[in-house]
């Protein structure tokens, strides 16, 4: 069966495994395979990715336009076809600031997300990207619920979370997360299936169910369950590691999936195919992604929209192919200038920035940018800009590209 | 197969076929970490060694009544004092001439016991108050360690001493008051581990998925805090042995005419001018079980930390 | 070893001992380097890399790694030095970077006393001299604030200036070849091109030879001039850099190349990837490394050891298939 035959390497050797994560004990399993045999080669982009059970494949596919629900499956869309799935209303989070012996005052705290406010529309993947400091972990983990915002509020399809509407139980089967340490992620003490199949015996699934749906998870991530469900974390290399953390993501049946700098810590050979599964998946199951990365180039390959983060600030959103494009803020320029150039005829010659990114304790006043940006002026220092819109579903928070801002090279009001 | 499992019924789910197993490929023995602590184990000479001498020292004092010993209790004053190597008493007797061969082995029936179980009973009172504050963590964690550190601040022999004097003599107060000596040590370890295993992700992602605090507990921190407390707790199998002994030596364990390790040591002292071999016995008895213990841990540490 | 190579590797192998049977990081890997030249050593985990690095220092482990080969840096055999000329010769002749600061920073010393403390050893000189020299190099790293800094602790800097710090103290012996271990793979992109650039021009005013290893192609792009591809312990590619990324020989390379997410033509589409996992050290299969994953082997690949051939003027591969296969128009960019 050639479409089953995808699952198992093509050749009768041994596809060997990357030597991390090795585990101790017993070199051989009395057999010449290796621990953690490699899941799929991947079938040439031309193929359908999973050719058998082509029932399945329509009606997964029917699941494509996230509005409409094909086939009698029920739908959870309830705020409608308009309602963007996610929206987050002034987040703010601070961490700590105390006052210090000594006499020096309070320390400042860390503002680690400061008045962020975005949407997210069904079926979409937002990217959000930034350097270290940025808060986009912070971000994560306040959509999440995993740590509470001081201010703020976030809806789930129109309903506030937390309150009655929309509990935090019944959020949670709604978002989900991954992480960005595969095997930090994993219980070392539990097998893959059991650690796919503990979120649905959580929520009441019997344990037969669950282990049941967990394989048919795990068969997705691309990986055998027959070789792969009794595993446990230390028989698995980075990638087979992290699709089990996408399995487990998904046990729940989210609508939303944050992955939090997913790919990483993944070898780039091993990246592109957890991207290419990520991608199939969203269009299988319908999902929605938050894409967190500081590589601009994943974001730019995985999201349709890009949301660019500093020092707590969205300093820009927008379309990704605008705003990766043509980008309007400084730092936004200044990030894309900062990738390689994979041209060796075109090698950058100067560093569009200098020094590192400062650190979120008590930032810099006015823009927080205004201490590296090369078009900064006075006015900068002086007052914070807010994210205006300075093109069709495009802001950014710059006084130079917002018109009528003091900025002297800003232009007039039109 | 349906793409959407609806959570609220337990529909009976067909999974579409899955490809078998290669040809030659099945697991060969058990490969969960536990397995793993065992292989390694076997492959550690002292810690086998030790293992042995430990299971001989046991099994001894189990079937003790049925080894052919003579009778610990019947003394004989015509025959005290023998030297070890005597026609009638294989290992010499004692001050009143009963048998120090059948005096050890029953005697390591009371001291295993009174070594043993205090670190059992401490296990499970430490562990519990331990993986409970860790895992709350905040005041609650602060307020119960503070407590538990006054008690571990007195030295273990002047708290052992202190409260069986006050408990009074006895096997079951010894055993009593050594837990209590134990279980802030073993507390302390809990609460280290818990705490960090806390804040790794494995168990953000288990919160993630709206588990209950009892569930994480059981299905995750469990599993991965119970191994390195277990290990330290057989460390202290040793001292709760040598604290044991030293109770019943100071008269505060077991009462005469038992025969118990310490408390042999104790009415042998006279005797070491005499039979100074015969007196040091159950020392011996009480260093070996000691180090056997501790070489047990010691490599099970060892075969624990290798991932 | 030609008059201005400065570092020639032959055959060089690691086996590395300890395990059920001993394992081969490295197998048979020859380089060479000219002062003022960089080559990138490009490949993912478990390729050899870092383990090449570090037999070049002699940094591996006595008794678990066994190191073959002809390891010759600046006319001196490597593998024969005694122990005593092996602490001139690090430091003197050959230094190393580091992905994380920490690991050559010690946390307890002020970075100034780090820096003189070497230049004192190797040089002779006072600790006066030192200190001016550890200020030199400070501003020549382009550490803003270079006198004050040379006060800080490391935990005091952020991780653009430790990894500067740690550059400045490998330079501090006037090296002749510094070895870079991924020294900007912990780094957010801003910090990584200026470190990236430094780098460049280090090189260039002090006449040094590089090594760098990465598994970021765009980094490899950016800082080399050869780029050595290296999988399962061998190189199967080297060649000048526009040579390799314009027209890749070896399936690994072209692979490797294709799948990076800056090339995708348009968003959504699915990547071309290489099938399967890096390789098993312990459990090489027979014949070349790549075969397994590699949409061009044919039943010869799996028979022997693919052999080094020239696909272009100093460009090889380490392929059967390399001269015949249709090069992928990988144009740059």
């Amino acid at each position: 069966m050639d479409g089953l035959g995808e699952r198992a390497p093509a050749r009768s050797s041994p596809s060997p495994l990357v030597g991390e994560g090795r585990g101790g004990g017993s070199g051989g399993d009395g057999t010449n395979m290796p621990r953690g045999t490699t899941p799929t080669p991947d079938p040439s982009p031309a193929e359908p990715r999973y050719s058998e059970g082509s029932a399945t494949q329509q009606s997964d596919r029917s699941r494509q336009q996230p509005t409409s629900v094909g086939g009698g499956e029920k739908t959870r869309d309830h705020g409608g076809p308009a309602q963007p799935l996610l929206s987050v209303r002034s987040l703010i989070k601070h961490f700590g600031g105390r006052r210090s012996f000594g006499g020096r005052g309070i320390r400042g705290a860390v503002h680690a997300v400061d008045d962020v406010s975005f949407d997210v529309a069904e079926g979409q993947t937002l990217g959000i990207v930034g350097e270290s400091g940025c808060g986009k972990s912070t971000l994560a983990r306040l959509i999440m619920q995993i740590i509470p915002a001081d201010t703020g509020e976030i809806l789930f399809d129109g309903e506030a979370v937390g309150t009655h509407a929309l509990d935090l139980v019944a959020y949670r089967r709604e978002v989900q997360m991954v992480f960005q340490d595969s095997y930090a992620s994993l219980n070392p003490r539990l097998t893959v299936e059991e650690t796919v199949a503990f979120g649905p015996r959580v929520h009441g699934l019997s344990r037969r169910a669950a282990i049941a749906r967990a394989h048919d998870l795990i068969f997705r991530v691309g990986l055998a369950p027959a070789r792969f469900a009794d595993r446990y974390p230390h028989e698995l290399s980075g990638g087979q590691r992290q699709r089990v953390n996408i399995a487990r993501a998904l046990a729940l049946q989210p609508r939303l999936v944050i992955l939090d700098e997913a790919v990483s810590a993944l070898d780039k050979s091993v990246e592109a195919q957890v991207l290419n599964l990520l991608i199939d998946l969203k269009s299988e199951f319908g999902l929605t992604y938050v894409f967190i990365s500081h590589d601009l180039n994943v974001v730019r390959f995985m999201s349709d929209r890009v949301l660019v983060m500093y020092l707590g600030k969205v300093v820009e959103i927008g379309p990704s192919e605008v705003l990766l494009g043509a980008p309007r803020h400084p730092y936004t320029m200044a990030l894309l200038a900062s990738m390689p150039s994979m041209d060796p005829d075109r090698r950058i010659t100067e560093p569009p920035l200098f020094g590192d990114p400062p650190s979120p304790i008590d930032p810099p006043s006015g823009c927080r940018f205004h201490t590296r940006c090369k078009f900064a002026a006075p006015v900068c220092a002086a007052t914070e800009p807010v994210l205006a819109e300075i093109a069709p579903a495009h802001r950014a928070a710059c006084l130079l590209a917002t018109p009528g801002s003091g900025h002297p090279q800003a232009g007039p009001i039109a | 197969m349906a793409a959407v499992i609806d959570l609220a019924r337990d529909a009976p789910i067909v999974p579409p076929p899955y490809p078998p197993p290669q040809a030659g490929e099945g697991r060969v023995g058990a490969r969960g970490y536990w397995a793993g602590v065992g292989r390694r184990l076997l492959r550690d000479p002292v810690a086998l060694a030790a293992a042995l001498v430990i299971i001989v020292i046991v099994f001894a004092a189990i079937l003790a009544p049925w080894l052919g010993l003579a009778d610990p209790y019947r003394g004989s004053m015509l025959r005290r004092l023998r030297p070890i190597s005597d026609a009638v008493y294989r290992l010499g007797s004692d001050e009143l001439g009963r048998d120090m061969l059948s005096r050890l082995v029953y005697g390591g029936r009371l001291s295993l016991l009174m070594g043993v179980l205090p670190v059992v009973f401490a296990f499970f009172a430490g562990s519990a108050i331990g993986v409970l504050a860790g895992f709350v963590g905040g005041r609650v964690n602060t307020a119960t360690m503070r407590t538990v550190d006054v008690f571990y601040a007195f030295p273990s022999v002047l708290l052992a001493i202190a409260l069986s004097g006050a408990l009074g003599a006895g096997i079951f107060n010894a055993i009593v008051s050594l837990t209590i000596v134990f279980t802030p040590q073993i507390a302390r370890i809990a609460e280290s581990v818990t705490t960090q295993i806390r804040t790794r992700d494995y168990v953000e992602a288990a919160r993630i998925s709206g588990a209950g605090p009892l569930a994480i507990i059981r299905v995750h921190v469990l599993g991965n805090v119970l191994g390195p407390i277990f290990v330290y707790a057989t460390s202290l199998i040793s001292v709760s042995m040598i604290l044991a002994s030293g109770l019943s030596f100071l008269g505060l364990g077991s009462k005469p005419p038992e025969p118990e390790w310490g408390l042999m040591l104790n009415t042998l002292r006279t005797a070491i001018y005499v039979q100074p071999l015969v007196a040091a016995l159950p020392g011996a008895m009480i260093f070996i079980t000691s180090i056997a213990f501790n070489l047990l841990s010691d490599g099970l540490r060892s075969a624990m930390e290798v991932k | 070893m030609s008059a201005d190579e400065i570092v020639g590797v032959e055959g060089l192998t690691v086996d590395f001992l300890g395990g059920a049977k001993p394992v081969r990081a490295v197998a048979g890997v020859d380089l060479t380097l000219r002062a003022g030249e960089t080559l990138a050593l490009l490949g993912e985990s478990g390729s050899g890399k870092s383990v090449t690095l570090r037999a070049l220092m002699r940094l591996l482990p006595e008794r678990r790694a066994i190191i073959g080969g002809r390891l010759r840096v600046n006319g001196q055999d490597v593998r024969a030095l005694p122990d005593r000329d092996l602490s001139a010769y690090r430091g003197r002749t050959i230094a190393m970077i580091f992905q994380e600061p920490g690991l050559a920073l010690d946390p307890v010393y002020r970075l100034g006393d780090q820096i003189a403390e070497a230049v004192m050893r190797h040089d002779g000189v006072s600790r006066q001299a030192g200190r001016a020299r550890a200020l030199e190099l400070f501003e020549r790293v382009r550490i803003p604030s270079a006198a004050q800094r040379l006060d800080n602790y490391a935990h005091e800097m952020s991780g653009g200036m430790r990894q500067r710090a740690m550059i400045a103290l490998a330079l501090a012996c006037r090296p002749k070849v510094l070895l870079a271990d991924e020294p900007t793979t912990a780094l957010d992109a801003t910090v990584q091109i200026q470190v990236l650039l430094l780098l460049r021009e280090l090189q260039r005013e002090l006449g040094l030879a590089v090594i760098f290893v990465t598994h970021d192609v765009g980094v490899a792009i950016e800082i080399a001039d050869r780029i050595a591809v290296m999988y399962a312990g061998r190189i199967v590619e080297t060649g000048g850099c526009r040579d390799v990324i314009r027209a890749p020989a070896h399936p690994y390379t072209a692979g490797l190349l294709a799948s990076r997410t800056g090339r995708a033509s348009s968003m959504g589409a699915r990547l071309p990837v290489i099938p399967g996992a890096p390789p098993d050290m312990e459990n090489l299969p027979p014949g070349c490394a790549f075969a397994p994953r590699c949409k061009h082997a044919q039943s010869l690949c799996e028979r022997g050891d693919p052999p080094d051939v020239a696909v272009g003027p100093a460009h090889r591969a380490r392929c059967f298939l390399a001269p015949s296969l249709p090069s992928p128009a990988c144009g740059g960019g």
